[in-house]
Order: C-alpha cells, then sequence, then structure tokens
C-alpha cells in the first residue's frame, strides 16, 4: 500500500466542518423539534464520528482488512443495543402466562 | 526476498515496513473495537435508563452548563486537529514540527481536563451527586432517584472518558519525548500513528457523550 500524505488544506476543512457541526447540534438542540430532536442530536454525532474516523484516522486509506475489523466492531455494537432495545421495548407486549 | 529493505527499524518477522505498519495499524483498531464495545454497554445503559425515565433525565440534563460542553467539545477538535497535523509531520519528516503539534495536543486535553474538573466541582457543590445528600431542585420526590442514575451514568461515563484522556496525555508526553530524542523518521512513525489513532477515538467517545449528556432536553427550556 502506498503511504498517503493529505494536504493540510484537507485536514483544514475537516476540522471547520467539525467545529460548525457542534454549533449546529447545540443550537438545534435548542428548538422543539419532537422525537426529532434526539434524531438529529445523533445525526449530527455520527456524521462528525465518520469525518474524524475517515479522515483524521486515515480509515479510508486503509487497507481492507482493517476496514472489515471495524465494521465488523461497528456490527457487534449495533446487535448490543438492536437486541437489548428489542427485549425492553417489547416487554409487556404479550401477557406472561400465570401473572 | 531479495526485495527485503535493509532498515534499523524493521523487525525481521516483517518483509517490508509497509507490512509492519499495516500490523501495527490492524492491531491498534482491533483494541479500539473492544474499546468501543466496552463504551457500547455504557451507552446501552443510558438508552434504557432514559427511555424508562425520560422526565427525570431531562430535568437532570438540563442542569449541565451547556456553553462549557459546547467548549469542551471544540477544546477536543482542536486537539484531534493538531494530532492530525502532529502524525503528518512525523510522516514527511519534521521533527521540530512534530514537537510543536504534539505540545499544542496536549496543551488542549489539558484545558479539556480543565473544564471537566471543574464541572465536577459544580456537581459536587449543588449537590448533583448521587448519594445522600443528593438534591435536584425542580424535580418531584419520585424523581430523585431516576435524576441519581443519569449522574451515575454523568459521572461514569465523563469519568472513564477523562481517564482515557489522562492516558492519553501520557502517551503524548511519552511520543513527545521520544520526538526530542530523534526516534522518528518518514519509516518509521508507527508509534505516533496508533498514538494518533487512539487520541482520535478519545474524541469520538466525547462527540457522542456531549449531545447525550448535555443537549437531549434543551427544547423544553
Amino acid at each position: 500500500m502506498q503511504e498517503h500524505v493529505d494536504s493540510i488544506k484537507t485536514y483544514t476543512v475537516i476540522f471547520v466542518s467539525l467545529l460548525i457541526l457542534t454549533g449546529a447540534t447545540t443550537l438545534v438542540a435548542t428548538i422543539d423539534l419532537g422525537p426529532l430532536n434526539i434524531v438529529m442530536a445523533l445525526l449530527i454525532a455520527v456524521v462528525k464520528m465518520l469525518l474524524v474516523a475517515l479522515y483524521f484516522m486515515h480509515l479510508r486509506h486503509s487497507t481492507v482488512l482493517t476496514k472489515v475489523v471495524v465494521g465488523g466492531g461497528m456490527l457487534w455494537l449495533g446487535i448490543l443495543l438492536v437486541f437489548s432495545l428489542a427485549d425492553f421495548v417489547s416487554r409487556g407486549w404479550l401477557p406472561v402466562p400465570g401473572k | 526476498m531479495d526485495s527485503h529493505i535493509e532498515l534499523p527499524e524493521l523487525q525481521e518477522q516483517f518483509e517490508t515496513p509497509e507490512q509492519q505498519r499495516e500490523v501495527s495499524t490492524l492491531g491498534m483498531w482491533i483494541f479500539l473495537v473492544t474499546e468501543i464495545m466496552f463504551f457500547g454497554g455504557l451507552f446501552m445503559a443510558y438508552t434504557i435508563y432514559r427511555r424508562a425515565f425520560a422526565g427525570a433525565f431531562g430535568l437532570a440534563s438540563n442542569t449541565m452548563d451547556v456553553w462549557l460542553g459546547a467548549a469542551n467539545t471544540a477544546v477536543l477538535i482542536c486537539s484531534s486537529f493538531t494530532m492530525v497535523l502532529a502524525v503528518r509531520a512525523a510522516k514527511i519528516g519534521s521533527r521540530k514540527a512534530l514537537i510543536v503539534f504534539l505540545i499544542l495536543t496536549i496543551l488542549f486535553g489539558s484545558v479539556f481536563l480543565g473544564i471537566k474538573a471543574f464541572e465536577w466541582n459544580t456537581k459536587f457543590v449543588e449537590h448533583h451527586v448521587p448519594g445522600p445528600t443528593f438534591h435536584l431542585e425542580g424535580a418531584s420526590a419520585g424523581d430523585q432517584g431516576p435524576a441519581q442514575i443519569f449522574f451515575s451514568l454523568y459521572f461514569t461515563m465523563t469519568g472513564l472518558h477523562a481517564l482515557h484522556m489522562i492516558i492519553g496525555e501520557g502517551l503524548m508526553l511519552f511520543l513527545l519525548w521520544e520526538a526530542y530524542a530523534g526516534r522518528y523518521s518518514p519509516s518509521y512513525y508507527t508509534p505516533v500513528d496508533i498514538g494518533g489513532l487512539y487520541w482520535h477515538f478519545v474524541d469520538i467517545i466525547w462527540i457522542f457523550l456531549f449531545p447525550l449528556l448535555y443537549l437531549i432536553a434543551r427544547h423544553q427550556h
């Protein structure tokens, strides 16, 4: 793999974008969007995470093996979150026999 | 292999410096994935309790100083920026720039920890630390318990994050020492590279902690 050196300009654009997104998430939180408030907050956080991971952590230049490992980690995190929530959300949907 | 390159930094089990570097990067990412799962359990606990006690969590979250939180987020993003420039400096072999950017990263990290310490102190002064003297103004008697769950999660998550920051500061001091001694060159800068991965990972954790702990109920003010 050829070692890739990003320009300072690329890093600066990402840096400024991250600062703007921080301001945006702080301001959007003060507006009442109902259930969409948490969605917006997490959406902006995910975009910021992707910017840091892809550019600052150089994931976009990483080997396929590294990308698979990171993707696998996110998959397992998804299993943790989705399966646990599936349990807590669905409690009380069905009657418990003998209760 | 006749293509074998003779370099003092190249360990004998590797064919090329690239292969050696890729193995280190992969190893660091595997460690970071275990860290994602470690913090993931805490985010899971937060989600379940917030779902059960949305009202108390909103009241408790609104006692946070949102401007200090936002400022700390900006400080941490600045430190990630100087860190990535430090890695770049190491990559192109600029020892002086590497030292300057490592010092800036350490300074930004210290500012973050200073603001965090101030916020923690405020929580102690306001009796917002879970325990016998806990009291959240404006919350009903029934909400005092769930509010303490919020603050327990707050102290656990920001505490573990701060611990990672302190470890990161130690790593940066080590990198600074080694950079000062001239140990890094374009053919060998792996410790700077994977130290940067760790630093950015800690930044990402805060990127999620900030909205979940400070911003969830701001619109109810």
